[in-house]
């Protein structure tokens, strides 16, 4: 079984839901994204989703897309990325680790040597947000060879059809998209999430996480109630981004709301 | 009739050509973009959509836009006569306007009220402002705050079109963050919002459909230079940015194998500088903005900025139907720098009072070197993509004269 696998059953076995915060890796500088990942971990995630930085995140909002620049100012690379998750792995053999970027670093590296390093460095998944099932098939080919993870994308529009493709993609879980927007943007609205939650579960046992949107405790007891894992990002890029100056801070930031929402989320 | 040696038959179903093309946009877009390619592939069969536009292809646009010999020039130059595709001489300047009024009445005949667009110089940006202001549909293009600075009168035109101009500052603040900005509003706003994408790049069906709007150009040209001379060019050149006006005129000649094709990229500074817009001749294969091409981009795989005298050039990918018939050798891709294609701006200008946009003056410039090296019986069809009026400013500029 999977990390990531082995994470989801047994917090089912606890009835609780996963926790995923998002940080993009070299934000606001490659130094503190380690001690960052620890400190979430610290917080109450479960899995980490960890943004490989790229230069045209088409995909993002501009809360990540920020991000992304800062990182890129360091030149952080998709090989420097792995090489934070070898050294988070020193001391941390537990939490899963996701990889979520875009394909063209992947595509510049060759899928092969990409799977290969990313499960050296101890990475349990990849999430690669312009790489849909249709042309998804080598690049899943080389992830499940090394034993790792496809992480997909569900959308609100993603009709019946597409959710079986999905589905027949995807290890690991689904990241269901909880809103039409890019990562940041506002208007969720819960009915909708829980009704496509459960058309999804019609073509699928597999657990079901729901991100983009999700900004504070309320929200993600909300969202805990009705979904496996509750994915938060640009709430916590943004209090990357308010202390980018002073990174020593950073970390207490992240811990305060994301401790908010485990207790939150655990209370339900 | 199947024909296996044809390069006609491409893309795929998938939107492949070949390695390249295909669809790599999130989960988000699928779905508006299955929505498109249903409609492309209806009404691009439909009689009554056709009509409609070869109506307005004619009394709006001002089709068919002439071949030209240009004579004085030919003959100044040495070699083979010149010829040139007249898209200057559309409505709104250039060849772009081709392409906005198709995907523009798609969005009518689809139900959309709203069309964004993205531009880097401005001319498409004007050519959908153009038809969204004829068909009343709201409109809004994303435009890179550099460009925007540096395109002004563009945006004014925009804007008393009725268009809204958003300034996107992300990334290098360019005609790639726009097209990026303009795929993130349309995540929100797939219900009511039609995409027209300015030339053929993008994920399937835009390479596609973008050529078959624009391959008017090589119909037309196709027909006018068999009328005018009774035979085919020996040698077709158009400029390349994204790929739109060129793959237009060479599309209804790719099985004329007699006929040699040249796409013109951007050198900028010069291809051994880096500084330049040349994907073909020097970048690597890679996928951005939905599809999978030529890019440049760095040793890590991130998008490298591009450089050119000409806006309209500058872009890091190219579309897929170049990359394929790049690596089939169906065509050849060359490259003209900065200096060059001033040159040649100047000597059209002169010889035959023509002003061209820079951006087909890098085609002029290498057409007129090819040509040299050819008979004087033989023929270059250049693909005169649009008229330099909107560069008065950048020229003016580079000769030290304020406006
Ligand atoms: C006159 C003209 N020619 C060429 C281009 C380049 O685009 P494409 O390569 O899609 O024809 C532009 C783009 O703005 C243009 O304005």
């Amino acid at each position: 079984m999977s990390r990531i696998a082995a994470r989801f059953a047994a917090l089912k076995a606890e009835g609780r839901t996963a926790l995923i915060p998002f940080i993009t890796a070299g934000d606001p500088h490659p130094d503190v994204t380690v001690g960052l990942m620890h400190d979430l971990v610290d917080a109450g995630a479960d899995i980490i989703e960890l943004g490989v930085p790229f230069s045209d995140p088409m995909a993002d909002g501009p809360v990540i897309q920020r991000a992304s620049e800062r990182a890129l100012a360091h030149h952080v690379s998709l090989g420097d990325v792995m090489d934070m998750v070898k050294t988070f792995r020193e001391t941390d053999g537990e939490t899963p680790v996701i990889l979520m970027g875009y394909l063209n670093p992947v595509e510049v590296m060759g899928y092969e040597t990409f799977a290969r390093r990313a499960a050296e460095s101890g990475v349990d998944g990849a999430l690669t947000v312009d790489v849909p099932p249709e042309e998804g098939h080598d690049l899943i080919q080389a992830l499940r060879g090394q034993g790792l993870d496809a992480i997909y994308l569900a959308a609100p529009t993603s009709h019946r059809q597409r959710l079986e493709m999905i589905a027949e993609a995807a290890s690991g879980f689904i990241y269901y998209v909880s809103l039409k927007g890019v990562t940041g943007s506002a208007n969720l609205v819960l009915e909708e999430v829980e009704r496509k939650l459960t058309e999804i579960r019609e073509v699928t046992d597999m657990p079901l996480g729901v991100g983009f949107g999700i900004k504070d405790a309320e929200m993600a007891a909300a969202m805990a109630r009705i979904a496996d894992a509750v994915v938060v990002g640009s709430a916590l890029v943004s209090r990357v981004e308010a202390n980018a100056s002073k990174p020593d801070k950073i970390g207490a930031e992240l811990k305060q709301l994301l401790q908010e929402m485990r207790q939150a989320m655990d209370a339900i | 009739m199947e024909n296996n040696d044809s390069f006609m038959n491409m893309p795929d179903e998938h939107g492949h050509f070949g390695p390249y093309g295909g669809i790599f946009v999130a989960e988000t877009l699928m779905e508006a973009l299955t929505e498109l390619r249903g409609a492309y592939e209806k009404y691009l069969g439909d009689p009554d959509f056709l009509a409609e536009l070869d109506a307005d292809l004619q009394h709006y646009v001002g089709r068919p836009s002439p071949i030209y010999h240009a004579e004085r020039l030919s003959r100044e130059n040495g070699g083979a006569q010149i010829y040139l595709k007249r898209e200057d001489l559309n409505h709104t300047g250039a060849h772009k306007v081709n392409n906005t009024i198709g995907q523009a009445l798609l969005a009518k005949r689809m139900g959309k009220t709203r069309i964004i667009a993205e531009t880097g110089a401005g001319q498409h940006g004007v050519a959908t402002a153009t038809v969204a202001a004829r068909l009343g549909l709201e409109c809004v293009v994303y435009m890179g705050e550099v460009d925007v600075a540096r395109q002004e009168a563009n945006v004014y035109r925009m804007r008393l079109l009725g268009a809204e101009v958003r300034s996107v500052s992300s990334g290098s603040r360019t005609l790639k963050d726009a097209l990026n900005e303009a795929m993130r509003d349309w995540v929100a706003t797939v219900d009511d919002t039609f995409y027209i994408i300015g030339t053929v790049a993008g994920p399937h069906p835009y390479p596609a459909m973008v050529r078959d709007f624009q391959a008017v150009i090589g119909r037309e040209a196709r027909q006018q230079i068999q009328d005018m001379t009774g035979s085919l060019p020996d040698a077709l050149v158009a400029c390349v940015g994204g790929g739109s006006n060129a793959i237009g005129l060479f599309y209804p000649f790719l099985d004329d194998k007699e006929v040699a094709i040249y796409g013109v990229e951007a050198a900028g500074e010069g291809l051994e500088t880096g500084r330049h817009a040349a994907p073909l001749c020097a970048g690597e294969p890679g996928v951005l903005h939905g599809n999978r091409t030529y890019l440049m981009e760095d040793k890590d795989g991130q998008i490298i900025e591009t450089h050119s005298i000409s806006a309209g050039l500058d872009y890091p990918g190219v579309g897929p139907e170049h990359a394929w018939l790049k690596d089939t050798g169906r065509a050849k891709y060359v490259a003209i720098d900065d200096q060059e294609a001033l040159d040649a701006f100047h000597r059209l200008t002169r010889t035959e009072g023509i002003i061209p946009a820079l951006e087909s003056s890098h085609a002029i410039a290498y057409g007129l070197k090819l040509a040299a090296t050819m008979q004087p019986e033989q023929k270059v069809l250049v693909n005169l993509s649009g008229r330099g009026d909107k560069d008065m400013h950048t020229v003016a500029a580079i000769e030290g004269i304020a406006l």
